[in-house]
């Protein structure tokens, strides 16, 4: 029976999410057509710890930026590195678009904090140092802001030059976040404005304060607290950033966990927001799926994996009884022994469902369907992969552990 | 804002779904079903044409009796049983009751084939086989194994398999004529019984009909 549920549940967030593509498709093409009519005076402040290896790029392109000139300005803020990153920040001091900040290490928040004291500009956003953003982005999200309720934006993130498999997994599933977070975007439900490159308002930070430390996810508290005060926060599919998705198992578990983390106990912080109607979407659809889908996953691949182990304990006990006496091609290629109950139907579905999302996902963000090695690797062990940092996440938020960045 | 005019939607299409995925699933079953049903029917024709052939022998001889004289479908038929007991697509009634007509079948063309080796002095060739789907029992899983390779390694062998709890009065009368004890799994071997599970090399060894096919089948196959 919960199996029943579960899958109901996921099948109705998929057709609720196939629902909305189909509402807002003309509306995004409408948006891929944007262009400014008045550009904003923007600060970006990327804040480094240790990043000595990628913070040049990141400044780069933020300098790169098809943006006029006099309206961008950055804030490069070293917190406390025991690396060589203060001189790779010191190579751009002469810049004059550039203000540099050192600070002892306190925090991620902390050093977003420091800078926004010195920031005037009309918007404000963030650079994590290892990402680095497309040229015409600022371009793709200023004409959001001709909203003036809209105080946030936040873009689409893709892996920057994926080598091994686990990157090229998160390439597909950073594809398919591109998608979703489209999605929430027009049910006005998105609860994380990601580190690489949300732009905001600045008074946004004037009226609600700045970061906080929020579990080691401040962009995703920040967020709640955005919707906590029914701040507009949209995201631009056409904005294009890139980030260095770990390469390591260990890289990749301890920054999901950290995320997942993070997403259990704000959720905690600001349960007010769950199954409240004031709230809208968010509160009543969204957060709720987005917990409910951590416990969701637990069972589906244990299910899974239950069934898989069972298959191989009768193999054994097979092997065990009769050796290799026994027929493999038995049963037979007769229909009758095709697993046609309503449960493989509906798995059934809800797969086919999932690859249709993925393709809609994979053309949207690289703007034609390509098909490439990630997607198997996404598909057939990203499932399997889910719970090693759900479990993780939920051991450490039951025993109250800290979690770390690095 | 909240558009429950959308929710609505996204709840009916996702309960059209489920619907049709039962529907289906159920319509797919009922035919599975049936084709049990049409396999069983096959088998009781073909015990009735064998029964009448027997009769017959009165008047005809033993040489007479062609390769096909027993129905071939039984195995396939018991397979797709325990297919669908296991799985929980079927409706149980509708599986319970080709279940017990299929025991039945059973044990009229395992009367046959006793009848047979009798009046024609064949030698026997069947295995009695009791086993427990209402109990744990973990061998009895283990000897269905053995049992279904020993067939598939001789295929003139007939293996009747019986649950042994089930409520089937001729099952009942069979376990009371071997005095078949509940220490499952259980198996008959020319009148003899023989308790707990016994791996294929000491089933060949041990049991003197199945010696007898063994020395049997290789002879054939070295020819």
């Amino acid at each position: 029976m919960l199996l029943y549920i579960t899958l109901f549940i996921s099948l109705f967030f998929e057709v609720f999410l196939l629902i909305t593509y189909l509402e807002v498709r003309e509306e995004m093409k409408r948006e891929d057509k944007w262009r400014p009519t008045k550009f904003p005076t923007v600060t970006v402040i990327v804040p480094c710890f240790n990043e000595e290896e990628t913070v040049a790029e990141a400044v780069k392109s933020i300098l790169n930026l098809d943006y006029p000139r006099k309206q961008l300005s950055v804030i490069l803020v070293n917190d406390g590195s025991t690396d060589n990153t203060l001189k790779a920040l010191n190579k751009f001091k002469n810049n004059p678009r550039v203000k540099i900040l050192d600070k002892t290490n306190g925090g991620k928040h902390t050093a977003v904090n420091l800078a926004l004291e010195s920031v005037s500009t009309e918007l404000v956003g963030c650079l994590d140092a290892d990402s680095f953003v497309m040229p015409n982005a600022l371009l793709k999200i200023a004409p959001y802001f001709d909203d003036q309720k809209t105080m946030a934006v936040t873009p689409s993130i893709k892996v920057h030059k994926p080598k091994n498999f686990l990157q090229h997994i998160q390439r597909t599933e950073y594809s398919w976040s591109i998608f979703l977070r489209r999605m929430l975007s027009s049910m006005g439900a998105l609860y994380v404005t990601p580190g690489p490159f949300s732009i905001f308002r600045t008074q946004v930070f004037e009226e609600l304060g700045g970061y906080r430390h929020a579990h080691m996810t401040e962009d995703m508290e920040m967020a709640m607290r955005l919707q906590k005060n029914h701040y507009k926060i949209v995201n631009s599919h056409g904005a294009h950033v890139y980030t260095v998705a770990p390469a390591t198992f260990k890289g990749l578990i301890k920054q999901r966990s950290r995320w997942t983390y993070g997403f259990l106990n704000n959720s905690f912080d600001y349960r007010g927001l769950f199954f409240n109607k004031r709230y809208g979407n968010i509160g009543m659809f969204i957060l709720p799926i987005a917990s409910f889908s951590i416990f969701s996953a637990f069972y589906l691949v244990a299910h899974i994996a239950w069934g898989w182990l069972s298959k191989i304990i009768d193999v054994i006990q097979r092997y065990q009884a009769v050796g290799f006496n026994w027929k493999l091609s038995s049963p037979s290629f007769d229909w009758y022994f095709l697993s046609t109950g309503a449960l493989p139907v509906l798995v059934v579905t809800a797969v086919g469902l999932t690859i249709f999302i993925l393709y809609l996902s994979l053309r949207l963000a690289d703007g034609r369907f390509r098909l490439h090695q990630g997607v198997f690797y996404y598909l057939f062990l990203y499932t399997f992969m889910v719970p090693l940092w759900l479990s993780k996440a939920l051991f450490d938020t039951i025993f109250r552990r800290k979690v770390s960045w690095r | 804002m909240l558009d429950s005019r959308k929710y609505i939607v996204a709840f009916v299409i996702t309960a059209f779904i489920f619907g049709t995925a039962v529907f289906v699933s159920n319509g797919l079953a009922d035919k599975k079903l049936e084709n049990v049903r049409d396999i069983e029917n096959r088998v009781a024709l073909d015990i009735l044409s064998s029964e009448t052939q027997f009769a017959l022998l009165a008047e005809t001889s033993c040489r007479d009796i062609g390769p096909g004289f027993l129905s071939q479908e039984l195995g396939p038929l018991g397979e797709k049983l325990t297919y669908a007991e296991n799985q929980n697509e079927f409706n149980t009634e509708d599986v319970e009751g080709l279940k017990r007509s299929y025991f039945l079948l059973e044990i009229k063309d395992y009367l046959l084939m006793k009848r047979l080796t009798e009046r024609c002095n064949i030698r026997p060739t069947f295995i009695l086989y009791f086993y427990s789907t209402s109990d744990r029992c973990d061998d009895c899983e283990k000897m269905g194994y053995v049992l279904t390779a020993l067939r598939d390694k001789y295929p003139d062998l007939r293996v009747y398999s019986f649950d042994y709890h089930y409520d089937v009065g001729a099952i009942k009368t069979l376990t009371s004529i071997y005095k078949v004890k509940p220490t499952l799994p259980a198996i008959i071997v020319n009148g003899e019984p023989y308790y707990g599970f016994k791996p294929i090399d000491e089933l060949e060894e041990s049991i003197p009909a199945l010696k007898l096919l063994k020395t049997a089948t290789s002879t054939s196959s070295s020819k």
